[in-house]
């Protein structure tokens, strides 16, 4: 496994690809915020909201495999909505053995769920897909993010896939020395708790090293002149057209967002 | 796997956007202040500890060891990052951490980021701290306090942010707290174990090779409202959940009957009554309506886009 296929950003050269990050950011978090605000039952406007990210996903030229792949991750989660289905509402809708019965409020209150969820993971990932993390933190650092904070994360991302390799490193070496389970099938060597402490040391050793790196980059930067102040290239100023984008994309999402309330709230 | 193994993020959907905000607006108090705190103790030597720590951190999401069968433990690390760097600048890396995990990775929802940060951002750091000094506190310097210390601040800080997390669950309406209490804390006291047992052992390998790590300023220095501040929620919280998890019907009228939630709804129908008419006729023409208007809507975008996109084509 290599780290780099973990960034979800895809190059690309699409028309999602070209927008200005700003408007895609906007966009996402307006997507986001409308689709929390429908009410349960407002089908007719989720469709709507899933054609948009649809158009969005096609626009941005992703693969179908990627996009499903990558949009199963809130599927464990599912399992905190599933008492729903037997709890809320007064409907029933189908007896099942063991005493237990379907309600059709909580039926609707849980697709919903489930289909808010997803719709969300749409937007975010056709926005990480399409931006690159760098480009989401000038659009946040250029709307308020404190420097200390935009400074940290910058790093962060900097370094998460060579700390990453590390981890790789790490765990290749233990497997290499004490026996992959794929090779010894069936009950894993030694306790439990020594396993926990060998990993355990593991995450200690990985700390150190971090803790190393991070003296020799700051040393580094430090012969650069760094003096806390992270230096970009400036921003080109956001032109007319990605404003309208920007706020047309928003009136759409609040009149959709009010067409639920009023019809469904 | 970049994804966290612990199953405490969030994803969007499943909180009502009031609890949504209001998380936000705890969790960016709680780091403005933390800025503040890290700015003032710390110079600019610590940007790049504290956003490789961050890394580390992550990537030491990745290491595993097999419990039984196809399951295995693994870490969050916030009771680790506050033992070795103090809560602060723990917070901070703990939000760089469940921030990107959010953002770039979707784990975890950007609506629901504010809880997510609140539950192992500020719970996990100010709970793992609150642990980690009491225990320190009781055994002195016994060669076993650190590896002691750590594991119940592990422990303690998943177990404490998952009740905290089912209670946004139960508080939205998303799962009973009948239900999400019992299964949520039950799952995370068990995986906590996991938890306690490698920030034990990360601390007495760290211990062992670089002791002076443990001993600096920023992991000694014990920050008395933090200190306090994690009891009270761990106290809160402890009690809090068996309470809502034996009156579900009370949260319920809490997030549903007569409480907050029509509060923020009520005044919209007041605004335009009439839309809300009886009837099934009504209902139905609502919905095609609805529907014609939304139609309408996308095709205008769709085809704004296409005719853009035709023209950005033709320009090349």
């Amino acid at each position: 496994m290599n780290p780099s296929t973990l960034d979800p950003y895809r190059p690309g050269n699409s028309l999602l690809h070209r927008l200005d990050a700003q408007v895609k950011v906007g966009l996402t978090l307006g997507f986001i915020v409308a689709t929390a605000l429908l009410p349960p039952g407002a089908w007719p406007i989720l469709i709507l909201l899933f054609a948009m990210a649809l158009s969005a996903i096609i626009l941005a030229e992703l693969r179908a495999g990627f996009v499903l792949a990558r949009t199963m991750l809130a599927l464990p989660f599912m399992l905190a909505a599933l008492p729903l289905l037997f709890t809320v509402g007064s409907t029933p809708l189908v007896s099942l053995p063991w005493g237990w019965t379907l309600m059709k409020e909580g039926l609707v209150r849980a697709i919903n769920v489930a289909a808010k969820a997803w719709l969300s993971l749409l937007a975010a990932l056709t926005l990480t897909a399409t931006t690159p993390f760098s480009e989401i933190l000038v659009v946040l650092r250029a709307w308020g993010m404190p420097r200390l904070l935009a400074s940290i994360l910058g790093m962060t991302w900097r370094y998460l896939f060579v700390l990453a390799g590390e981890a790789q490193r790490l765990l290749r070496a233990r497997a290499a020395r004490s026996g992959h389970p794929a090779h010894t099938p069936g009950r894993p060597g030694g306790t439990l708790a020594w396993r926990a402490q060998v990993t355990g040391g593991m995450a200690g050793n990985l700390f150190l090293r971090a803790t190393d790196r991070a003296e020799r980059i700051y040393g580094a930067m430090a012969a650069r002149g760094y003096d806390g102040e992270p230096r970009t290239f400036p921003q080109p100023p956001s032109t007319v057209n990605s404003r309208l984008l920007l706020f047309g994309g928003w009136a759409l999402l609040a009149l959709l967002t009010l067409a639920g309330l009023l019809f469904w709230g | 796997m970049l994804f966290s193994p612990v199953p405490m993020h969030i994803p969007d959907g499943f909180l009502s956007v009031l609890v949504s905000v209001i998380l936000w607006i705890l969790s960016v108090a709680g780091i403005g202040y933390a800025l503040k705190r890290v700015g003032t103790d710390l110079g600019e030597r610590q940007v790049p500890l504290m956003g490789i720590l961050a890394a580390a951190i992550f990537a030491g999401q990745m290491l595993n060891f097999s419990v039984t069968g196809g399951t295995s433990g693994h870490l969050m690390g916030a009771a680790l990052a506050t033992i070795v760097l103090g809560p602060w600048a723990a917070l901070l890396v703990m939000v760089c951490v469940v921030g990107i995990q959010a953002v770039v990775f979707q784990d975890g929802g950007l609506l629901a980021l504010g809880a997510n940060i609140f539950n192992m951002g500020i719970v996990g750091v100010a709970v793992g701290h609150f642990a980690y000094r009491t225990v320190c506190r009781f055994t002195g310097d016994k060669p076993w306090a650190i590896p002691l210390g750590g594991f119940i601040a592990g422990w303690l800080s998943i177990f404490i942010a998952s009740l905290a997390c089912a209670l946004q669950l139960a508080l939205s309406g998303t799962s009973p707290a009948n239900i999400a209490v019992p299964a949520m804390g039950g799952i995370h006291a068990l995986i906590g174990i996991g938890e306690g047992l490698i920030t034990a052992g990360a601390l007495a390998f760290i211990a062992a090779a670089r002791g002076d790590l443990l001993q600096t300023k920023a992991a000694m220095g014990s920050s008395k409202p933090v200190w306090a501040g994690g009891g009270i929620l761990a106290v809160l919280l402890a009690i809090a959940s068996p309470l809502a998890s034996a009156h579900p019907d009370g949260l319920e009228w809490v997030a549903e009957g007569r409480g907050f939630l029509d509060l923020a709804q009520d005044p919209l129908y007041e605004i335009i009554p009439d839309y809300v008419l009886p009837g099934i006729a009504n209902e139905a023409l609502a919905t095609i309506l609805a529907g014609i208007v939304g139609v309408i809507l996308v095709l205008a975008a769709a085809l704004a886009v296409a005719y853009s996109r035709r023209r950005m084509t033709e320009a090349r």
